[in-house]
This record gives C-alpha cells, structure tokens and sequence, in this order.
C-alpha cells in the first residue's frame, strides 16, 4: 500500500492526508419511553441489538440519545433510535421486526415517531395485528396511534415515523496506536464526544470496532474480509498501511440522518483523540476509504481538523 | 384587514339559512351582492341586508355581532377560515364542516357539528341533541376534527361517531355516544343513562360517571392508558388549548357487546 501523507501533526498526533468514503442510507428515528430510564434503556438495547452493519445485520441501529421526561411524548424517561438500511423496503422490514419483538415485548414501554422526514413509514402499522382484532386506533390533532392489548395492560405505539433517503452510512475514523490499550483509550475518548452529537449513532460495540473490513476476500461468496493492510500482525506479509510504531488499530464508524451530522461528529472524535495526544491514546488518525469512488460522501480529515 | 361583519339588526322573525356565508361561498361577491342574497325559510323574503348590517372586511374571517336561536345552519360545509359568532345559534352549526374554525359565544341547537369532516367547531355554551350526529337517514356521523362544548350537551351526542373527537364540558344526556363507530368522545360532568348505546368500536369517557350504565358492558378493571396522557398533552397544546382528562385510573367497561362490542367506555375508579 502506498505510504499515506501526513495533513497535520497536532498535539504530537499524525492526522493522515486522507477521507473516509460513506454511503447514502435511509434513516429512521424512534422515540421509546418507559417507567424509568432502566425499561427504556433495555427495550432500546434489545432493538439496537445485532445492528453493528447492513453486511450481515440487514441494518446498523444504536440510541441517538437518552431523554429526560420532560423531552419525551407521554413524560416518561425515554431514548431516541436511529436506524439506517440500504434502502426504503429493508428500513421497514428492519424497524418492523426490531419493534415487534424487542420493544412490544418489553416492560412498559411506548414507542413514538421522532423524525420529519421527507416521507412515512410504518410503526406501529406494521405490529399491529398481533392485538388479533383487539387493537384500537386513536387518531386526534394530526396524530395516529395504535393501542394494542398485551399481557402487562396495553401497548402505545405510533402508527407510523418518517423516515429520510439522504442520510449516510460509514463515516469512519482509524485510531492507530502503540498498543491495544493505547487505540482503545482514544477510541473510547472520541466515542464519548461523538455521541454528544444529535443525529448520529455508532453501531458498533461501544461504538468501536476492531475488526474493520474491506471489500470482498479471496475466498467465493466473501462480501467483506479482514481489513489485512490496517492489521498490525500482518505488517511485513501483506502491503500494510502501518508505520513501525504501530501496534493496535480500532475503528469508530459512524453513520447519521445527515452529512453535517457525521461530519460534525468525526470533527469531535478526531478533536477528542487530539487531545488526549499520543502518550495516552493514539498516535495516528486515519480514515477508510474505497478510493473514492464507491461512496458519494467523502469527509477529508484535513476539513475536519480541530 | 378587519372581519367580515354582520351586525344583527334585530331578532328575526323566521328562521334564516346561513349556510351560504362561508368564505368558499361568499368568494368574489361586493357588499351590494351580499346584502342581496336570500337567507329566509319562509315565504316571506329575507336577505342578508334586512337582517344585519353587512361591514366588509376579510372573507375569510367571518364574524356576526349579535346571535339567535334561528340562525341555522352557521358554517355548514366549511373548508377554511373561521367564523366567529357572538351569540346564540339555531341547528346544525358547523354540520359537514371540514377545515377551518367556527366559536359560537352562545348556545347551539340541534346537530351542531353534524357530520363534520374536519376543521374545529367551539361552542361556549350549552348545545342539544345530536351532537356531531348524522341527521336522520344519513349513515355516517362525524369523520373528523375536533368539537369542543364548554357546557352541556343533550341526547345522543356523537351519534356514529366515526372519527374525530368531541369533548363535552358539562353534563350529557341519555345515549351519549349511541352507535359509534370509532373515535373518542370525551364527557367531563356526568353522562346520562345508557351511554355508548349500541356502539361497535371507540372511546368514551364519562368523567363524572353514568346515569346507568347498558347491561351489555361488561367490567374490564381499573386501568391508566397510557394515550389519555397524550391526549390531554395535545390538545392542552392544540386548538382546544386546555387538557380534558385529569390523569386518574379510570374503570374501563367493554361494550356495547349488544353490536360488535370493541368499544369501551371509562368511568371514575
């Protein structure tokens, strides 16, 4: 792999010449509410469940954030979901399976559009026949929900959220580091300021992930494969974007309900990093990409310096 | 630009249709032609002009200065705007209405609301029977918007009721909410006998209880539903611009199992 140039050197941190390359996805938000922050934290959990990438999940999923009573519908502690899919089609087969049986099926919980998007997509429209002709509609001021009967007393659910066509999937930072403990210390600190940006979640396990990948592999049938230019073991035998001083490489992808949104929060993530400096965290930043011409948004760290 | 004005001159001594002045109906037309336009039930030939005193202004904005219980038919079919009268009506204000603002500043008569489709219709004072109901013969009651009564209503409001929402400040009388289809009506005094007489689907509440409540509703328990909460958020922050429950459990009772039987109505704890 050809050498990558320096854009900076700041705080003793390397930011590479480089983009990551996203993509187009459509995006959701949902708005779920509980007897307390607990409840609404595990239906949302559950939901956001087994949604790290649309490679082998179908969708990537996490929790915009948590709100207070005073910020949700019914005046419930609450957490916002973002969920993203390739398309309109696996959105709503997505959000439909995930309320079915991670939101419905939780202990007092409500779920409620939180998003105006450019169009609409079945909420509670697509769960409701499992009430069995019990379900009752309520539609007053513009707004639609359905009641449906359950085990506990009733579940609320809207009967539908919008949805946008315009948000992105895969912006990315590459946290290199001396050691494994090093890229998880300034991958955690950029996660932290990342997820203090509205609109945007990060799919992956605590919002980091190690195994990032690249397109197709060598063996048949293979979508994806390890990513062997950033693995650090493999330095020597594969053409390798590492230096020497490399050790450890972990990942934060980022996917949002808007470009501004991803491009806000990889400028915080990258600040983040920065400032924890090399001693503590990462000693050089980088981005995926696939050479720019598979993703229609390309965000050049260099734009994005702090 | 200031209403559109009709200052009655003096009570009228017939019954007067005035449906025709809606803004969609009153559209292009001069002072002269207004005043000139027939507004009589009788043989005797009224106009616009020999009951009030026509003041132009935006017509949109539709105000009558002065009300009677033979102004009929105020706001029928309205799809925008607002109509503001101050005073009393006759029957069917705001019948078919499907967008747009009516307030009455007095009391209604028969079929206020009848069948609307959308829009708001208020009536500060008392309204009587058949609140948002068809009238006779007709199949469908109303479909949509919202109906708030600040006084009492009489029989059967919200007869087939379909969609929408009627809340009632006061006291109802016998078979509130007889035949609904679906939507919500909300009673915050007391409900005469029988309510929900007959209904298949839909939301009542009888805040103050029921004069007597059908045997074929059947006791559901106590419960707290979680979309009375929402309603009273939003339309505490709608049109209607009060909450219209006070957030207690409520008994819930399943009925009217004489018809389809998926309704329900609630009553105090």
């Amino acid at each position: 792999m050809d050498a990558m140039t320096t854009a900076a050197t700041i705080n003793g941190v390397a930011i590479d010449d480089g983009f990551a390359e996203a993509f187009p996805m459509h995006g959701t938000a949902i708005q779920i509410t509980a007897v307390s922050p607990k409840w609404a934290l595990e239906a949302a959990r559950a939901m956001t469940g087994f949604a790290t990438s649309v490679i082998a999940c179908g969708c990537e999923a996490g929790i915009d954030c948590e709100l207070s009573a005073d910020e949700t519908r019914d005046g419930r502690p609450g957490v916002r979901v973002l969920l993203f899919a390739m398309d309109r089609k696996g959105l709503a087969t997505q959000l439909a399976t995930r309320l079915g049986q991670c939101v419905l099926t939780s202990p007092s919980s409500a779920c409620y559009a939180d998003l105006v998007g450019e169009g609409r997509i079945d909420l509670g429209n697509a769960i409701r026949y499992f009430a069995d002709g019990w379900q009752i509609s309520k539609r007053f001021e513009n707004q639609h929900f359905w009641r449906m009967p359950v085990m506990e007393g009733e579940f609320l659910v809207e009967a539908e959220t919008g949805y946008v066509s315009n948000g992105v999937g895969g912006g990315n930072l590459l946290f290199m580091a001396g050691s494994a403990a090093q890229a998880l210390r300034s991958a955690e600190a950029a996660v932290e300021a990342m997820r203090r940006v509205p609109g945007v979640v990060m799919p992956f396990p605590g919002g980091i992930v190690r195994s990032g990948s690249k397109v197709g592999g060598k063996y048949k049938g293979m979508m994806a494969s390890t990513n062997d230019a950033y693995c650090p073991t493999l330095k020597g035998v594969t053409r390798s974007a590492l230096g020497p001083d490399t050790g450890s490489v972990l990942e934060i992808v980022v996917d949002g309900l808007s470009s501004a949104a991803v491009a806000d929060a990889m400028r915080v993530g990258l600040k983040a990093a920065v400032d924890l400096g090399p001693r503590e965290g990462a000693s050089r930043i980088g981005a995926g990409n696939y050479g720019g011409n598979l993703g229609p948004h390309h965000y050049h760290l260099k734009d994005l310096l702090p | 630009m200031s209403a559109l004005t009709f200052t009655m001159r003096a009570e009228p001594d017939q019954r007067l249709d005035l449906s025709i002045l809606t803004p969609g109906r009153l559209a292009g037309l001069g002072e002269a032609e207004i005043a000139a336009l027939p507004i009589g039930t009788t043989r005797e030939l009224r106009t616009v002009g020999e009951v009030f005193a026509v003041a132009m202004g935006d017509l949109g904005d539709i105000r009558f200065v002065g009300g009677s219980e033979r102004f009929d038919r105020i706001g029928e079919g309205l799809e925008a705007g607002a109509i503001l009268v101050e005073g009393a009506v006759g029957s069917r204000v705001g019948r078919l209405m499907s967008g747009g603002r009516v307030e009455v500043r007095g009391h209604a008569g028969l079929h206020a609301g009848s069948a609307m489709a959308g829009g708001f219709l208020r009536i500060e004072g008392d309204a009587g029977d058949f609140l948002g109901g068809p009238l006779a013969g007709e199949m469908a009651g109303m479909t949509g918007g919202t109906l708030h009564v600040r006084g009492s209503v009489g029989e059967r409001a919200g007869d087939r009721l379909r969609r929408g929402t009627i809340v009632v400040g006061g006291n109802a009388g016998a078979d509130a909410g007889s035949r609904m289809v679906a939507g919500t009506l909300i009673v915050k005094g007391r409900a005469g006998a029988t309510p929900g007489r007959l209904m298949r689907r839909g939301t009542i509440v009888a805040g103050g209880g029921a004069e007597r409540v059908g045997a074929t509703f059947l006791d559901n328990g106590v419960h707290d539903p979680l979309i009375f909460r929402l309603m009273t958020r939003a339309f505490a922050a709608g049109p209607l611009g009060e909450p219209v429950l006070d957030g207690a459990p409520m008994r819930r009772l399943g009925g009217d199992t004489a018809a389809l039987g998926l309704g329900e109505l609630f009553v105090p704890a």
